[in-house]
């Protein structure tokens, strides 16, 4: 099988983001990260292939820091990758997945594309159904289960609730992971080293015959939400702090 | 005056109460004409339900010879069939499993841009806030395009009443099914539990509840808040809850009326599925637990004493 994994480079959950300017981010003195979602979507692509065969590759649109994000990609065990270089950070999901699109099919002939479910940065949540659309491809996200049947993939996911509904889809398709698919592997450092080596392809947004002008979404503006100041912390013996609790959250929160 | 149509979503049929918030999003004030579109549940129980929040037509949409609840595609599509012949500047939705899913197919098949999970929508400057960074910082998105799509956090938007007597007017639309991805099942949660994501009050336990069976504690006390319960990370990875109650980064982002964390630290990947919650409230026994930090009230005391004492007082108040 050929299977195509597409992974977000994103600043680490844990990272203190600071704003800069209307819009913008210091990303320089910022950790990034595979997207965690993505890491399920590595770890799918990589056991389908120790089973069926074939190989998967990793395709990230980022800034050229996102290689180093790719090669921790590759250290999970994907053969190659490839790489879009952009300008910024962000990039409408439009045109992201049109760049993924290209790169994939400049590449070879997909019988799987997997993503992540979203990308923790941006929180778009629409570029897997965009690349699908723009290969005329099916398509399924928040996928935390999936098979591989009569030459279909079925898959579950969540519908809310706890209910979950299983789905059908023809190949090749995309899909999108979330948590509960597998757990993904911690790579060994023998498994970094040959990551360095792997074959990894550099493409721009121009060499595919894409531009970012040609976003439909502006980022306006991007300010920091200020954390709550310390809680006020009820006193004295459990009972009494509870029954203080309740009344705070009827007359004065009017929450209950 | 833009006519903005709304995605309507029910559970078993009926229409669920966090529409409201997005019809009052939707009435931008008492600016718009508000459609609400229907691909399920009875047009009449609709109208019931949505006519106190200022709704001026309800449209069931029905594809004719297609089931719509068959496949997400056609749904999508049936819906894009829609948007012209009903003159919608603006779709709204909820940002729930399924109306997540819709948008982005409607998106992606109409090649417009699209705003997912926002806490609000300015439909006549054509933006809405969202959060980018796991809630640690606020987007304003300007959407530039002739139609504008955005799917709403559930309860991110309080409901406001604005009477109103809706006509009911159907609207049939033709589609064609792809037919690439079809339903075999679904597989209901016993109990018909409220989902997280929509529930007013959350009661969440950490790794200190130390057994699945402890969660009862927790039920308990959100059985008498009408809230459901949810679960930390550390929680559902030593296995005491199923990951569908997890909340924060690998789980749900939830924005209650009120949240209470019971032995919760207080990550920022746990505060990023739920620091827009209007009150939050923190058990734990360690009083410098970092989420005594980031939350409105707290109590130092064990979860398994403090919430039983709750719950009671709780039944005491509503006597």
């Amino acid at each position: 099988m050929k299977i195509y994994v597409c992974v977000k480079h994103v600043p680490d959950t844990a990272a203190n983001i600071k704003t800069v300017g209307a819009n913008g981010f210091d990303d320089a003195n910022c950790k990034f990260i595979i997207n965690p979602y993505d890491e399920y979507a590595i770890e799918q692509a990589v056991r389908l292939t120790e089973s069926q065969g074939g190989e998967a590759v990793v395709v990230t649109v980022g800034k050229a820091a996102a290689m180093a994000t790719l090669r921790s990609a590759l250290a999970m065990g994907p053969q190659r990758g490839i790489l879009v270089t952009i300008p910024d950070q962000f990039l409408d999901s439009d045109i992201t997945s049109q760049a993924l699109k290209a790169a994939i099919e400049k590449d070879g002939k997909p019988d799987l594309i997997f993503t992540g479910k979203g990308a923790v940065d941006t929180e778009g949540f629409q570029t897997a159904y965009r690349l699908a659309e723009a290969m005329q491809l099916p398509v399924v996200n928040e996928i935390l289960k999936m098979e591989l049947r009569d030459g279909k993939a079925v898959v579950e996911r969540e519908i809310g609730g706890g209910s979950r509904e299983v789905l059908e889809v023809a190949l090749p398709c995309v899909l999108g992971a979330t948590k509960g698919l597998n757990e993904p592997r911690y790579p060994k450092f023998p498994d970094i080293m040959k990551a360095k080596k792997k074959e990894v392809k550099q493409l721009t947004l121009a060499d595919l015959g894409l531009s970012a002008a040609a976003a439909q979404t502006e980022l306006v503006q991007l300010e920091k939400v200020p954390d709550r100041t310390a809680a006020k912390v009820l006193p004295g013996p459990v009972r009494e702090a509870v029954r203080e609790l309740v009344r705070i959250l009827k007359q004065d929160e009017k929450v209950i | 005056m833009a006519t903005i149509g709304v995605v309507i979503e029910t559970e078993s049929g009926r229409v669920k109460e966090t529409n409201f918030g997005v019809v009052t999003a939707a009435r931008g004030g008492g600016a718009n004409t508000v459609l609400a579109i229907l691909l399920d549940g009875s047009a009449e129980e609709a109208k019931a339900a949505l006519s106190p929040y200022g709704v001026h037509k309800i449209v069931p949409l029905s594809a004719a010879g297609a089931d719509l609840t068959q496949s997400p595609d056609l749904r999508a599509r049936a819906l894009a069939a829609a948007v012209e012949p009903l003159g919608l500047k603006v779709l709204l939705g909820l940002a729930t499993a399924p109306g997540r899913d819709l948008f982005a197919r409607l998106a992606a098949y109409l090649k417009l841009p699209l705003a997912s999970d926002c806490v609000s929508v300015d439909i006549a400057a054509q933006t809405v806030r969202k959060s980018h960074f796991s809630g640690k910082t606020i987007a304003t998105l300007r959407l530039k395009s002739n139609v504008m799509l955005c799917a709403l956090r559930p309860n991110a938007v309080e409901a406001a009443p604005a009477p109103a007597s809706p006509e009911i007017a159907p609207l049939a639309v033709t589609v064609q099914d792809p037919g690439r991805v079809r339903v075999l099942e679904v597989k209901q949660a016993p109990g018909g539990k409220i989902d997280l994501a929509e529930a007013n009050v959350i009661i969440t336990g950490g790794r200190p509840i130390g057994a699945a069976d402890n969660y009862k504690i927790l039920e308990e006390c959100a059985r008498v808040l009408g809230g459901a319960v949810g679960a930390s990370r550390a929680a559902v990875d030593a296995g005491f809850a199923p990951h569908s109650m997890q909340v924060g980064q690998t789980g749900k982002t939830v924005s209650p009326k009120l949240y209470i964390g019971c032995g919760l630290s207080g990550s920022v990947q746990h505060f990023a599925g739920m620091k827009t919650s209007k009150v939050i409230v923190a058990i734990n026994t360690d009083k410098d637990a970092p989420i005594f930090e980031k939350s409105d009230y707290g109590i130092i005391g064990d979860l398994f004493e403090v919430l039983p004492a709750l719950t009671e007082a709780l039944k005491e108040s509503q006597k």
